[in-house]
């Protein structure tokens, strides 16, 4: 049989007595090394998501156009929520790592609500869209637009849905303090989704579009 | 940037010296203070109309600038393990290639020259 290295992780993992070590050889978890291989594998997603809305960029053959529906302020306002949505989530983060359980709570509450400030936000916009005449069927703008930015809040809907479920948790004293990698994990997901919001904020509303494709 | 004080308890002094120490809630701050006021500066910058072609590269840049804040200090990238970093560089890196290779098979580039 062969004998356990005193002091390694292995021994650690084998006797319990090092909870917070991760029992693997680059001294990194299986969970964080999980999410952020998720993470680079998402980066693919939304590359191909912003690169075909950027392809069909002024390929529009009928309106309504970007220039003519887009209400810059209006999404500055939603894109500032969704940056301090990440101040939030690193606060809760400072919270748990400090053992305080209040203001984790706290912390993951107040980014769940940006988080659903931000997504109420985009109904809204999607709403008024439709109203003036563009759907994910009017021309290419139309559908790039919304496959982009519906998947992007997709994928905020989801980080909400973890923000609560980690609250509930807290609340029922599951998440101690040795444990806190479960809210860096569940917050590095949140910020991945805050990064991709600067890229679309970026090169969908802020960069000038193209009118009508005229041949 | 000042990083947060060792914590009390051992098996989070472990986990600290293990994963690098994380910046304090200062930092954060700080962090999150200069992500509003790029913020508000690229807005700017989509309205000045004088800066004519000059507008894409610049919001390019400054998106590349928060991109890059909120990894390196909101998600701890700098600190953190480097095979994080080489993960996350790889897949991003991959995705650029990749998208800006399709750019070039549909001559994106070629129409706007031409534009």
């Amino acid at each position: 049989m062969t004998a356990i290295a005193p002091g390694t992780h292995v021994e650690a993992h084998a006797t319990g007595s090092h909870p917070a070590h991760p029992p693997t050889n680059t001294g990194i978890s299986n969970e964080k090394l999980a999410m952020w291989a998720f993470l680079g594998s998402e980066c693919l997603l939304f590359g191909a998501l912003i690169s075909t809305y950027f392809l069909y960029r002024g390929r529009s053959l009928v309106g309504p156009t970007p220039k003519q529906i887009y209400d810059i302020p209006y999404t500055s306002v939603s894109s500032f929520v969704l940056l301090m949505s990440s101040l939030t989530m690193v606060l809760a983060l400072a919270a748990i790592q400090r053992g305080d359980q209040r203001r984790l709570r706290i912390w993951l509450l107040a980014t769940a609500l940006l988080g659903m400030t931000f997504i109420g936000g985009q109904v809204y916009e999607f709403t008024s869209f439709v109203r003036e005449g563009l759907t994910l069927k009017t021309n290419l703008f139309g559908s790039s637009f919304f496959v982009l930015t519906g998947f992007h809040g997709a994928h905020v809907t989801l980080g909400i849905v973890m923000l609560l479920s980690l609250a509930n948790l807290s609340a029922r004293g599951k998440i101690p303090q040795e444990k806190s990698e479960i809210v860096e994990i569940a917050g590095l997901y949140w910020h991945f989704v805050d990064i991709v919001w600067i890229v679309i904020f970026t090169v969908v509303y802020l960069i000038p579009s193209p009118g009508l494709h005229v041949h | 940037m000042s990083t947060q004080a060792p914590s009390a308890d051992p098996s989070i002094q472990d986990q600290q010296a293990e994963h690098g120490l994380h910046p304090t809630e200062a930092t954060y701050i700080k962090v999150a203070a200069i992500l509003a006021a790029i913020t508000a500066v690229e807005v700017a910058v989509s309205y000045w109309h004088g800066l004519g072609d000059g507008i894409p590269p610049v919001l390019i840049i400054l998106a590349a600038i928060k991109f890059s804040m909120v990894a390196a200090y909101f998600m701890h990238l700098k600190m953190d393990h480097l095979w994080l970093r080489r993960l996350f560089v790889t897949g991003i890196t991959l995705a650029i290639a990749v998208y800006i290779a399709v750019f070039l098979m549909f001559g994106v580039f070629q129409n706007r020259i031409h534009a």
